[in-house]
């Protein structure tokens, strides 16, 4: 079911780094779940509507309103890198 | 008994005719977390210091003859996804060990005015993912009824916080029974309400449509209280439901002649602990001598909310816990070439291994080419799952289930085969699925191993739920029972 | 002989007050990361909620663009990481936007052309991130949040567009008719207007589409005209050498004038879209786009025919005065008070045009007002100055602002109609070119002339032309 190229795709889509043990233990695991839901398969489901929100909610809005802005010394007192008021990364390419 | 051992609403009345300071209670429940913390690790943060100020404030104004709502003065743990403006909020992930949020939770917000007392925040499943606090990035928690078992998850620190004394009472958080499981394994009462009832602003995401906020308290009473603190329309959350609440302790009655209650017929098959069996068929015979009507009913579609809700749940929290990159707060890994490297060094060695699992089934049932098979077709079944619940409800007031198939489970048992894990939440996942309040009681006791009873009602019945819980509780004397705690 | 299919994407910056799902502001500048609040920094545990005003303006312009409004429409998690996007999921719609099937029209060298639109929808927007020197050769980048959460519009054409003034014409359109309805001031200098490009080529006459490639980082009209005929040519070299095109994306080079391939070998676009769980559908009624169809202004198309119908002027002229609402309204104020609409054309679009653009000014800024305008041409209508004198008063007033009878009054030029006053000068300045008297006399129709600029020459230009022309014909014929 689930390869290994499909595990190494996957990882790379959630931007995680796996090694080899954990290659191996994924493609396992993650194939016996997915059988595992697999069995959903077995209900017709053609005339059934999707539930994406249980409620009965719609057109929940706000005013256009502007409201408090975050202190800037807030905004960036967790990050793991700043220059000036500008939070810092490493080159993107 | 120590104060730290009565339930909120007892001591609130001490307090009031000034037998007890609120600074008392609260230098109870930090020497209780003194002697037995060690044992239990409920805790990430402690903040007594900051707690006997709060109290210190509370017990100036009942002096100066303020008229202080009901919870005033009592501590709660807060479980640690829940954000705390200026207190360490780390979800118990190493990917947040050191975030302090800029701003309080709705609930935070909410206890606040109603003069809490805030303790720390409690253990957990990382991101809330497990059903055993096993999986907290930090350290396991104990059960305090047995330290060598599992005090369950995802809200194991709150649940074993409140067992112990440790605190008043806790909030918790629930998207597939990280709520009523834990409470059901500590021998307290936890409370899921229905989606929308409570404000998840501020509660870091696991998956967004089935998370809730929900009470972890000593017994029926305590638990209506703090849903009256809690629960309310939000307009942070575009998913809070709108309209009054009602006040819950209104419901707090023991005369339940004439519900009808009806037990899943699915929720008993094979697999069933033969004590957990016997402690649902106890409670049957006290509600059933309470006036209750009890029969059969069925969910016809039980056996796909496992895997239905391992495909939503994963799929949108691949999605809520990709902001973890380490750009903007947590760890952030060092020894990198470019950004990209940066991603994905911080988040493998930030998260967990079962945080990852999730991370990695959710991408895949979102990826292409399995959208429709996988997340799709599991929102189709939750469409079935949910009328299952809606036709017994068009027979029965409220349903009735074991919380867990078992008591708590020891450390160790199923932490290395997730799908084992994974069915210790059979009974209180669809309940998610389907956006239904339920609250777990202690329904009794096997082996010396509490064992709870989970009822379910209908959306925004938690009035219901209250009442019927609150008459099982006064024929029982279970709540009122404490752990040893090995002193 | 190839021909060129191209479509164009374009993303168009909303001005409310507020982001699109939170209450921080959206205004421009600000110094980096103060214009942010927990919910557009993708904090932990944070909510979106919609700004209402934002659906207005989206239904605002897909009403102005003929769009079909969906009755229901969703926002959908847009999943892909990148250190300017908090949440490494952009809130934006997939498979059920707020509207499709639209068209506008646009002036080609063939006449009108209709070009349509296949879809508008409502997204959030990124931060922005600053690096030393190029993307590829910083050591490191600084992010700044404020923009993060600013609501876009993207609004998708159909492959129509077969040339690079096609499109730039499109794009032109497009940009006056949301300016229009006041969503946005679509300034692509400013970045409150996008535009990236999908371009491909075939063989005319041919059924099937070429390999399109997209282009990006377009940032003004002249680039996506120049980008576009760039990466025509290019394509078309491509395919003449046997080659086939590559599906990528492509950057404009603004400097060395070409496209250069941004294929990036890592990057997987499985985007993953599902519709956000945080967020519930909007149910948009008849009601509700009958009142925001209230709320808009004549569009361009429709003004334009109106000044062409009731004011008489050529297409050319509505289209030039219609191609900005703040023209259109400018010229309409003036003809509210002088309604003589082909005068006040030949001036807005003349001098007044001049001024404006030596002083790189819009007409927003305008120092005369169009009740100054009107003031001056009915000056020049009863006579108190000649057409002539009139266009440097307008300088003046364009230059001090002051009314212009106060200019006249002040520079004394009021114009010399008096017939003893202009006698006198006309005698004399007969009595001092013979020469010219004898060369008109004898029929040459020029000397006139030069006999009527003398005498406009010593009244310093304010004697009535006209009346000139007259005393001196009554004294040589």
């Amino acid at each position: 079911m689930i390869t290994r190229a499909d595990v190494e795709y996957v990882a790379l889509l959630a931007r995680l780094e796996l090694n080899e043990e954990e290659k191996e233990l994924y493609t396992r695991q993650l194939g016996k779940i997915l059988e595992y839901a697999s069995i959903l398969q077995q209900l017709d489901t053609s005339e059934v509507p999707p539930t994406a929100h249980v409620l009965p909610l719609q057109n929940v809005f706000r005013e256009d309103r502007v409201g408090e802005d975050l202190p800037v010394e807030e905004v960036l007192a967790n990050a793991p890198d700043r220059e000036g008021n500008y939070f810092k990364v490493p080159r993107i390419i | 008994m120590q104060l730290c051992d009565l339930p909120a609403h007892e001591l609130a009345k001490l307090l009031r005719n000034r037998k007890v300071s609120a600074e008392e209670i609260c230098r109870s429940v930090l020497q209780r977390i003194d002697e037995v913390e060690k044992k239990t690790k409920a805790f990430i943060t402690v903040d007594g210091e900051k707690a006997l100020e709060q109290a210190r404030r509370v017990d100036k104004k009942l002096k100066n003859g303020a008229n202080l709502p009901p919870l005033a003065g009592m501590p709660v743990a807060i479980k640690d996804n829940i954000c705390t403006k200026g207190l360490r909020t780390t979800c118990a992930s190493k990917i947040l060990a050191n975030f302090v949020p800029p701003y309080n939770a709705t609930v935070v917000e909410k206890l606040a005015a109603a003069e809490a007392v805030i303790i720390g925040k409690t253990n957990m499943d990382e991101f809330a993912m497990g059903s055993s606090t096993e999986n907290s990035g930090f350290f396991p928690t104990r059960n305090p009824w047995d330290y060598s078992r599992v005090p369950g998850g995802s809200s194991g620190g709150s649940a074993a916080a409140v067992a112990a004394g440790e605190s008043i009472y806790a909030l918790g958080s629930d998207t597939g029974g990280s709520i009523r499981q834990p409470a059901a394994f500590c021998g307290v009462v936890g409370m899921k309400p229905t989606y929308g009832a409570v404000s998840r602003y501020g509660l870091v995401a696991f998956a967004s449509s089935l998370d809730q906020i929900g009470p972890l308290t000593k017994d029926v009473t305590d638990c209506a209280l703090v849903l009256n603190v809690i629960a309310g329309h939000d307009p942070r959350d575009s998913t809070s439901v709108p309209g009054e609440r009602p006040d819950y302790t209104q419901f707090l009655k023991e005369d339940i002649r004439g519900l009808r209650i009806g037990i899943p017929r699915e929720y008993l098959a094979e697999g069933l602990d033969s004590g957990v069996r016997e402690v649902l068929e106890k409670a049957c015979a006290v509600l059933k001598e309470a006036g209750a009507e009890v029969a059969e009913t069925s969910l016809p579609h039980s056996a796909y909310a496992l895997p239905t809700y391992y495909l939503i749940a994963p799929a949108e929290a691949s999605s809520n816990l990709a902001r973890y990159d380490g750009v903007r707060y947590g760890y952030r890994a060092e020894d990198v070439k470019d950004v990209l490297d940066m991603f994905k060094k911080t988040r493998s060695r930030g998260f967990g291994a079962e945080v990852k699992r999730r991370i990695m089934l959710g991408t895949y049932a979102l990826s292409a080419g399995y959208y429709d098979a996988y997340y799709l077709k599991a929102l189709q079944v939750r469409t079935l799952i949910k009328r299952d619940f809606d036709t017994a409800f068009t027979k029965f007031d409220v349903l009735l289930s074991p919380t867990s198939p078992t008591p708590a489970f020891l450390l160790g048992e199923k932490i290395d085969d997730p799908l084992k894990m994974y069915l210790s939440d059979i009974f209180t996942l669809a309940i998610n699925l389907a956006g239904l309040p339920a609250v777990s009681v202690p329904g009794g006791f096997v082996d010396g191993l509490p064992v709870g009873v989970q009822f379910i009602g209908k959306p925004f019945a938690e009035g219901t739920l209250l009442h019927v819980a609150y008459a099982f509780e006064k024929r029982t004397e279970y709540t009122s029972r404490r752990p040893g705690l090995g002193r | 002989m190839y021909e060129a299919i191209i479509g164009l994407e374009v993303h168009v910056e909303l001005k409310t007050r507020s982001k699109i799902f939170c209450a921080s502001t959206t205004e421009f500048g600000g110094e980096p990361n103060t214009h942010v609040c927990p919910v557009c920094l993708g904090l932990p545990g944070v909510l979106p909620v919609v700004n209402k005003e934002v659906v207005d303006y989206a239904i605002r312009v897909a009403l102005a663009l003929n769009c079909d409004i969906a009755r229901f429409c969703k926002f959908d998690r847009k999943n892909y990481y990148y250190p300017d996007l908090p949440k490494n999921y952009q809130i934006s719609q997939y498979d059920l936007p707020l509207a499709k099937n639209g068209y506008l029209e646009i002036e080609t060298a063939n006449g009108s052309k209709r070009v349509g639109i296949t879809r508008i929808h409502m997204e959030e927007d990124a931060g922005k991130l600053v690096h030393q020197g190029n993307i590829t050769t910083t050591p490191y980048s600084l992010v700044d949040y404020n923009r993060t959460g600013v609501p876009l519009l993207e609004i998708v054409s159909e492959p129509d567009l077969r040339s690079p003034e096609e499109a730039r014409a499109y794009l032109e359109k497009l940009r006056t008719i949301i300016q229009y309805t006041g969503v946005s001031d679509c300034k692509m200098e400013e970045g409150s207007l996008r535009c990236d490009a999908n371009v491909s080529v075939r063989p005319v006459g041919s059924d099937a589409l070429g390999t399109k490639t997209e282009i990006k980082n377009m940032n003004s009209f002249r680039a996506l005209y120049r980008a576009l005929a760039y990466e025509i040519d290019r394509q078309i070299a491509v395919l003449a050498e046997g080659g086939r095109v590559v599906q990528e994306t492509r950057a404009w080079d603004e400097d060395r004038g070409v496209t250069v391939s941004m294929r990036s070998k890592e990057e997987a676009h499985d985007y993953r879209y599902f519709p956000d769980p945080d967020l519930v559908p909007l149910v948009i009624d008849e009601a509700w786009i009958e009142r925001v169809r209230a709320t808009l202004p004549e569009l361009p198309d429709a003004r334009r025919k109106r000044y062409i119908e009731d004011f008489g002027l050529s297409r050319y002229d509505a289209t030039v005065l219609t191609s900005s609402k703040e023209l259109g309204d400018y010229f309409e104020a003036c003809i509210a008070a002088y309604p003589h609409p082909k005068t006040v054309a030949n001036w807005v679009m003349g001098e007044l045009a001049r001024l404006l653009n030596a002083h790189n000014m819009d007409i927003t800024a305008s120092p005369v007002t169009p009740d100054q305008l009107a003031s001056l041409l009915r000056l020049i209508d009863d006579g108190t100055i000649s057409g002539k004198i009139a266009k440097t008063v307008f300088e003046d007033m364009f230059a001090t602002r002051k009314d212009p009878a106060t200019i006249v009054r002040e520079k004394g030029l009021v114009q010399i109609t008096d017939v003893d006053a202009l006698s006198a000068v006309v005698d004399e300045v007969i009595n001092a070119n013979p020469k010219s008297v004898q060369d008109y006399k004898a029929g040459k129709e020029k000397a006139l002339g030069f006999l009527v600029g003398q005498v406009m020459k010593a009244t310093r230009g304010k004697a009535n032309p006209a009346l000139v022309n007259k005393l001196l014909k009554e004294r040589l014929d």
